[in-house]
């Protein structure tokens, strides 16, 4: 189980608060989209996503992004507890949309990388280090109920 | 996965903003990897790990060499590439899936540093690029 100190729950609830999770969830969710296409493969109702302007212009895109950090948020509420938190968005992941959990890496990554351009220096090495443990936190969680 | 005209012209576009700033960004990305995962560093057990250690600036200042040479020979990389494919291949050694990790912090520190410039396009650009160089340096390991 994930494990995170004082200072790590910190770093990520400090900046967490300073996040408009609309436009941080579309954000991710659109570079996804366009820096890994083969993760389209989950969103054929989604309609256009043929360039990386459709694919940011998208509205679909923009609310299942919202809708994806919002439930990320409810994992930096739970820090202490993400297998439970996520058990059944994990079973949902498995049994009904058929997701790769590699794809929940990729996905936090770009969170990392909206993080980063967001908020800058303050974004600095030991932010990152803890934002890292969070969305690896959130992958395993997500995969954890995966059969 | 081939890098495209637009690829090219993007990878050399943000290189050059870049410019001079190339060395310090590597060591950057350096520090951001070995906190981030600490596993990768069991490849350095030699290193004073302390911000600002002047063996993390040097070997970042190498890694960011290397990938200026990388974008100034993007339409034959693993010729470039070549020796330091052999240095990882029967010297370093270094595990493949490391290479994703310093990519990732590649990216992180660009992102921090160019947001306006670091548009999706850019990013999937620049992805693209570190994958083909990591892929390069991986290519003789076995």
């Amino acid at each position: 189980m994930v494990h995170f100190t004082a200072e790590e729950k910190a770093a990520i609830t400090s900046l967490w608060g300073k996040v408009n999770v609309e436009e941080a969830g579309h954000e991710a969710l659109g570079r996804l989209l366009v820096v890994y296409p083969w993760t389209q493969r989950f969103f054929d109702s989604f309609g256009n996503l043929s360039s990386p302007s459709a694919i940011m212009g998208n509205p679909k895109v923009k609310a299942h992004g919202k809708k994806v950090l919002t439930s990320f948020g409810d994992a930096i509420k739970n820090m202490d507890n993400l297998k439970s938190a996520f058990a059944k968005l994990s079973e949902l992941h498995c049994d009904k949309l058929h997701v790769d959990p590699e794809n929940f890496k990729l996905l936090g990554n770009m969170l990392v990388i909206v993080m980063a351009s967001h908020f800058g220096k303050e974004f600095n090495p030991e932010v990152q280090a803890a934002w890292q443990k969070l969305v690896a936190g959130v992958a395993i969680a997500l995969a954890h109920k995966y059969h | 996965m081939v890098l495209s005209p637009g690829d090219k012209s993007n990878i050399k576009a943000a290189w050059g903003k870049i410019g001079g700033q190339a060395p310090q960004y590597g060591a950057e990305a350096l520090e951001r990897m070995f906190l981030s995962f600490p596993t990768t560093k069991t490849y350095f057990p030699h290193f004073d790990m302390s911000h600002g250690s002047a063996q993390i600036q040097a070997h970042g200042k190498k890694v960011a060499d290397a990938l200026s040479t990388a974008v100034g020979h993007l339409d034959d990389l693993p010729t470039a590439l070549s020796a330091l494919s052999d240095l990882h291949a029967h010297k370093l050694r270094v595990d493949p899936a490391n290479f994703k990790l310093l990519s990732h912090c590649i990216l992180v520190t660009l992102a921090c540093h160019h947001p306006g410039d670091f548009t999706p396009e850019i990013h999937a650009s620049l992805d693209k690029f570190l994958a083909n160089v990591s892929t390069v340096l991986t290519s003789k390991y076995r």
